[in-house]
């Protein structure tokens, strides 16, 4: 276990995390698929799923819940419980790099150093009969090989910088003593621990109170403009993101429907599910008028219908639309939508 | 950490007070006469049934008996038979068997129990699993009757008839700790099985559980996941199993001895009861209790080392 430059150069072309050769985007999905086998059969929880980041730049991600936001976070993590899940198609590319083809040995240097993660319960996260001090300095005594002191201090220095209060007494206490808004700081300072390049947050407020999540979000934003590592912000929270990020993918079905820099989306969605979910917002402006939540149940995964997967709920839908599935339209340099009529739904011409 | 070891010591004391008085008024409640069934089909002369009643308390109302036992159990005194003899001479050296008798089941049920309940878990839904689940449900449903009766034959007889070696003496309790080894086993096998059910169990969920996942993330090798993320959540209830299971072990090895020849706690009480041993009888399952409350209060206090979450109620 050495340090950040352990890799074997022949396979990992921009391994020493410096400058970046070519132009390679630093993260890109390419037609992700992932099953799980159950007992009814394949679950398809993601089919098809592209997107790119750029280091420094924080991508929402989007939708429903049951819609492959989290599988397709761990796909990338390479945390997947694998049976029942399976990657059946596509490519995690990393700075170039496919993931899904290197070795589990290979993986795990990746994974904590370069990608890290935080997840949604801080609490179940963590693990609860190690001390949090313990369990943020065990990244530098695993993957740096650090002495315990070492890590101690430099598990206080974490600690500091995601603001815990007092964090020198702290460090020897459980998880459980702390509230949900520190645990959830707990976990961030053990994700940034290693100054990875990518950090994914899996709907990181969701669990905590409202006035905690804007604590948190602003500690993320703060953490990631000053590293510049790049972030996948998986949210319900159409609040923050407006605020947090850069681009939005929205999901459905297990596939990105639509993909647009922030404001481009929110001034005028190119696709009827991300309407729906926009005029879902309760709104200062509309105060009063009832909110137009998406009617309708989320497609069954085990027996995805033909055409749009998305054309029961669809306002929009026409008689080719469950038939023939939309592909993902290009609309712009920055901009898909997988909508045969995103041009009606920009022009707002409907509800 | 202190406060919780007091309060868990203070805890024992209302425990114990009351399994005494249970046992006490179980026992007391027995039916028949333990003068008269002492002299047998002859009638006993009437000056000696009154000196017995008198010496053994027996006219005395139930409580102020009970509170003759009670202090007498305080300073290690367990009474006397009808006959005379002390109550505590009589069990130490059955007590002792019975105690050697119970931790090496208790060393075998953790070695291969936690053992083979950890490599089944490793490898769920695999042929290896499915084997392991199949071999404990067989040692369950096997009476201990049969275990003992043919691994005495085959490991004890046979074995050293062909090699001339005997590597598990079976005649009493005369070879040390070798005596022990096949009663032991044979004593641990139901709880073998269970535990390595249980460790299985416990461990494969602990295994998917979101502290694992993140350890994943951290990208820690798979030993030290296991090792150290999963095993110590893991280990919570197989130590309270273990722990629980130390006095039934005690309690429950009639069979066992029986077969083994083993002079233990088992065979004592069986008799006892059989000859309305009164004394006799509530000493051993006063001493049963003392060690199931002892062995309970030791895994309470492992918990406590184990869990910080119940340390710092
Ligand atoms: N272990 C599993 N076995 C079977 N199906 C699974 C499993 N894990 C996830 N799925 C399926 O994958 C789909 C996508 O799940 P995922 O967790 O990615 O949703 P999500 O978008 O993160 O939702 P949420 O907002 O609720 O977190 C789910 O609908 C579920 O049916
Ligand atoms: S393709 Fe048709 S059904 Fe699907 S979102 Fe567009 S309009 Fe609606
Ligand atoms: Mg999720």
């Amino acid at each position: 276990m050495t340090g950040i430059t352990g890799g074997t150069p022949s396979m990992l072309p921009a391994w020493g995390g410096g400058a970046v050769p070519r132009n390679e985007p630093l993260l890109a999905v390419e037609d992700l698929h992932v099953e799980f086998a159950t007992r009814q059969g394949a679950v398809k929880a993601v089919n098809g799923v592209d997107y790119t980041l750029e280091a420094g730049e924080t991508l929402a991600v989007l939708g429903e819940s049951g819609s492959g936001k989290s599988v397709t976070a761990q796909a990338i993590m390479g945390i997947l419980d694998t049976p029942p899940a399976r990657v059946t198609r596509g490519r995690v590319l990393f700075r170039g790099t496919d993931l899904l083809g290197l070795s589990e040995e290979n993986r795990a240097r990746v994974r904590g150093r370069r990608i890290a993660m935080i997840f949604q319960d801080a609490l179940s996260a963590l693990n609860p009969v190690f001390t949090v001090g313990w369990q943020i300095g065990e990244m530098f005594r695993v993957h740096q090989g650090a002495s315990r002191r070492d890590a101690e201090r430099r598990a206080v220095e974490l600690m500091d910088r995601v603001r815990i209060p007092g964090a020198a007494r702290r460090l020897h206490d459980y998880p459980h003593q702390f509230s949900g808004g520190m645990r959830q700081r707990i976990m961030i300072a053990m994700a940034v621990a290693l100054e990875p390049e990518l950090l994914i947050a899996d709907e990181p407020t969701t669990a905590l109170d409202v006035t905690v999540q804007a604590q948190i979000m602003e500690l993320l934003t703060e953490i990631q403009r000053e590293s510049g590592m790049g972030m996948i912000l998986i949210t319900h929270d159409l609040g923050v993101v407006a605020d947090a990020a850069d681009k939005i993918a929205v999901m459905y079905g297990g596939r990105i429907v639509e993909h647009a820099l922030v404001h481009d989306a929110y001034r005028a969605p190119a696709h009827p599910y991300t309407r729906g979910l926009l005029d879902s917002i309760p709104r200062i402006d509309r105060k009063g008028r009832e909110l137009h939540a998406i009617t309708g149940l989320p497609p069954n995964l085990l027996d995805m219908p033909p055409g749009c997967s998305f054309a029961p709920r669809c306002p929009y839908r026409q008689g080719d639309c469950a038939v023939e599935a939309p592909p993902l339209h290009r609309i712009g340099p920055t901009r898909g939508s997988a909508c045969h009529y995103w041009r009606e739904v920009l022009d707002g011409s409907h509800g | 950490m202190g406060r919780y070891v007091i309060r868990r010591l203070l805890q024992v004391i209302p425990v114990l007070l009351g399994a005494t008085f249970l046992i006490f008024s179980v026992v007391f409640a027995l039916p028949g006469d333990p003068i008269a069934s002492m002299a047998g089909d002859k009638r006993m002369p009437p000056h000696i049934v009154a000196e017995l009643t008198e010496r053994y308390h027996l006219d005395d109302p139930f409580l102020v008996q009970y509170w003759h036992y009670l202090s007498g159990l305080l300073q290690g005194d367990f009474g006397e038979t009808f006959a005379g003899g002390g109550v505590s001479e009589i069990i130490a050296g059955k007590f002792q068997v019975s105690l050697n008798l119970a931790l090496t089941a208790l060393v075998m049920e953790t070695v291969v129990g936690v053992g083979l309940g950890f490599y089944a878990a490793l490898r769920r839904g695999r042929a290896q699993d499915t084997l392991v689940l199949a071999a404990t449900l067989l040692l369950i449903s096997v009476p201990t009757l049969v275990t003992g009766f043919v691994l005495q034959l085959l490991l004890g007889v046979e074995l050293k008839r062909s090699t001339g070696i005997d590597f598990f003496p079976i005649s009493g309790a005369f070879d040390g700790w070798r005596s022990y080894l096949l009663p032991g086993f044979v004593l641990a096998g139901t709880s073998i099985a269970y535990l390595t059910r249980l460790t299985r169990t416990t461990l494969a969920e602990t295994l998917r559980a979101d502290y694992v996942r993140t350890a994943v993330a951290k990208g820690l090798p798979r030993r030290r996941i296991v090792g150290r993320h999963a095993l110590r959540n893991a280990l919570i209830p197989v130590v309270t199993y273990l722990g629980a299971d130390l006095g039934t072990l005690m309690g429950s090895a009639v069979i066992t001895e029986t077969i083994f020849n083993l002079p233990g706690l088992g065979q004592e009480l069986f008799r006892s009861i059989y000859e309305r041993q009164q004394p006799v009888v509530v000493g051993i399952v006063t001493l049963l209790v003392l060690v199931y409350v002892l062995a309970n209060l030791v895994v309470d206090l492992l918990y406590a080392v184990l869990d910080p979450r119940i340390r710092y109620e």
